[in-house]
C-alpha cells in the first residue's frame, strides 16, 4: 500500500502545484475557453438538489487514483460540531438528496449521527463506500446499520477482476470487496424488489476514458454474477479527474500531457450543460463550501459574494450561483460526460 | 531521432481531406458507420480492428486501437488473444502456402 502525497512530502501534496501543472497542460486550451464556445461561460449553478458532505481524508485504503489523496494516516475528520451544522442547513431545505463521501465515510465517529439525522428529515442518503471497509472488525454491524437505514450504497469497484482492481486499490481488495457485496446481497443489497440499492462506481484503471456505461454495466453484471454470484442495481462509470495521486501517475508514467490532450478533445457540450457541480453543494469537512468535490480537493471555494461556510448556509444565495472551474474540470465534460452519478449524457 | 514514423501524426489524420474533400468524407462517414453499434458490438469491433492491426503491423492503429479497447471495457488478456488471432491467421497463411511447396516439390521430383 502506498503512502498519501503530504505524508511523502511530494510537491503535488499543494494544490497549488496541481492547478500550476493543470493551467500549463499543452494541447489543452483553458476550460473556459471551451465553454465559451459551448455557450456556457460562465456556468452557474441551477439549484441544489444535491447536499454533498465530505467527512474527512482517514481511509482504510490508499488507492492509487484517489483524488483526495485520503489514507491510513489522514487526521482530518469532520466534528459532531460540523455535522449538526451541515443538519441545520439541510432542515432548512428541501433538498432531496445527502450524499456522504470521504475518505471511508463510515470511519468518521459521527457518520451514523450524520446517516439517522439526515434519514429523520426524510432525506435519501448515499454512502460513497470502498466496500472493504465493511469488513473490519470495528465496523462490525455497519452494513446492518445501513440497510436498516435504507442508506443506497454507491461502491467502488474498478473492474471486474482482481489484476485490474488491486493495480488501483491495493492487494488484496478485489477480493474483499467481493465479499462485501456479497454480505450486501445478503441484506437485500441490489437485490430486486428489496429497495435497496447497490451501485457500482467503475474508473479506468490507467489513463484512458471509462467505457460506455450501458455496455460497461451489462459487462460487469453478466461477469461478477457468473464468477461470483454478485448482483446490483447500476454501474456508474467516473472518468478518473487528472489531479492528486491520480495527476501523480499521469505525470511519472509520460501520460499526462496525452490525458489532458484527450479529455479536451473529447469535451461534449451536452455534458458540459449537465456537469454535477450545477445541482450539488459540497461541504468539507472543515465546513467550508464547494461547487464540487473536485475543487474541494484543489481548494477551490465558492466564488466570491457566495456564503463560504456552511455556517452561512443561504439556500437563495447558493442557487444560482457562477460555477468555479478549471482544467481539471475537463474530466467531467469529456465523451459522455462524469459525474457522482456516472455518465451525464 | 528521425523515423519515419512519427506518434503525432496520428491527429494529423483529417489532412488528408486536403487532397481530396469528397473521398476523405465518403471514407470517413463509412469508417463511423463499419465501427458503430450493430450487429456486433462497438468492444468486439475494436478487438477486431486490434487483431488486424497487428496483422497489418500500422503502429497508428496498433496505438488508437489499443485506447480502444481498454475505454471500451477490454482487458488485456482479451487484446492477448486477439493479437493471437492475427498472429496464427498470419502464420498459418504462410503455412498453407506450403502446399504449393510441396506440389512443386512432387511435380519436379522422381
Amino acid at each position: 500500500m502506498g503512502l498519501t502525497l503530504i505524508s511523502r512530502r511530494d510537491p503535488l501534496a499543494s494544490s497549488q502545484e496541481q492547478l500550476r501543472r493543470l493551467s500549463a497542460a499543452k494541447d489543452c486550451p483553458p476550460f473556459e475557453a471551451k465553454l465559451a464556445t459551448a455557450g456556457l461561460q460562465p456556468l452557474h449553478a441551477a439549484g441544489i438538489t444535491v447536499f454533498q458532505i465530505n467527512v474527512g481524508k482517514f481511509c482504510n485504503q490508499t488507492c492509487r487514483h484517489c483524488h483526495v489523496d485520503a489514507g491510513p494516516e489522514r487526521t482530518e475528520q469532520m466534528t459532531r460540531e460540523t455535522a449538526e451544522l451541515c443538519i441545520r442547513a439541510l432542515s432548512q431545505t428541501d433538498i432531496p438528496t445527502v450524499d456522504i463521501t470521504g475518505g471511508a465515510p463510515e470511519l468518521n465517529p459521527n457518520f451514523r449521527w450524520l446517516v439517522e439525522r439526515a434519514r429523520a428529515l426524510g432525506r435519501q442518503v448515499i454512502d460513497r463506500c470502498n466496500l472493504t471497509v465493511l469488513l473490519l472488525k470495528p465496523q462490525a454491524g455497519l452494513a446492518e446499520f445501513l440497510a436498516s437505514n435504507r442508506v443506497e450504497m454507491v461502491a467502488s469497484l474498478p473492474y471486474f477482476q482482481s489484476s485490474q482492481t488491486d493495480a488501483q486499490r491495493g492487494d488484496g481488495v478485489f477480493e474483499k470487496s467481493i465479499l462485501a457485496m456479497q454480505m450486501l446481497n445478503r441484506l437485500g443489497y441490489g437485490v430486486e424488489g428489496s429497495g435497496l440499492s447497490l451501485n457500482l462506481v467503475h474508473n479506468p484503471v490507467g489513463a484512458f476514458l471509462p467505457a460506455k456505461q450501458d455496455a460497461a454495466e451489462a459487462q460487469f453484471r453478466r461477469e461478477l454474477s457468473r464468477r461470483h454470484g454478485v448482483t446490483f442495481n447500476h454501474l456508474y462509470t467516473i472518468t478518473n479527474m487528472p489531479i492528486s495521486r491520480f495527476l501523480e501517475f499521469l505525470i511519472e508514467s509520460g501520460n499526462y500531457e496525452g490525458y489532458m490532450e484527450r479529455l479536451a478533445n473529447a469535451f461534449n457540450p451536452a455534458a458540459a450543460a449537465g456537469v454535477m457541480c450545477r445541482y450539488t453543494l459540497s461541504v468539507g469537512w472543515e465546513g467550508t463550501l464547494y461547487d464540487c468535490d473536485f475543487n474541494q480537493m484543489l481548494d477551490l471555494p465558492l466564488a466570491n459574494g457566495t456564503p463560504r461556510h456552511i455556517r452561512d448556509f443561504d439556500l437563495a444565495k447558493l442557487n444560482g450561483r457562477r460555477i468555479v472551474t478549471a482544467n481539471h474540470c475537463y474530466g467531467c465534460t469529456a465523451g459522455s460526460g462524469s459525474s457522482c452519478g456516472g455518465a451525464v449524457t | 531521432m528521425e523515423t519515419y514514423y512519427h506518434p503525432h501524426d496520428l491527429s494529423k489524420f483529417a489532412e488528408m481531406g486536403k487532397g481530396n474533400k469528397e473521398l476523405w468524407e465518403k471514407f470517413i462517414g463509412y469508417y463511423g458507420a463499419v465501427f458503430a453499434e450493430g450487429a456486433l458490438s462497438e468492444r468486439e469491433k475494436a478487438l477486431i480492428a486490434l487483431g488486424v492491426a497487428h496483422a497489418v503491423q500500422c503502429p497508428y492503429c496498433i496505438d488508437a486501437y489499443t485506447q480502444a479497447c481498454l475505454e471500451k471495457g477490454s482487458n488485456v488478456e482479451e487484446m492477448t488473444e486477439a493479437v493471437h488471432v492475427a498472429c496464427a491467421i498470419r502464420g498459418g497463411s504462410s503455412l498453407v502456402h506450403g502446399v504449393q511447396m510441396r506440389n512443386v516439390v512432387d511435380k519436379l521430383s522422381m
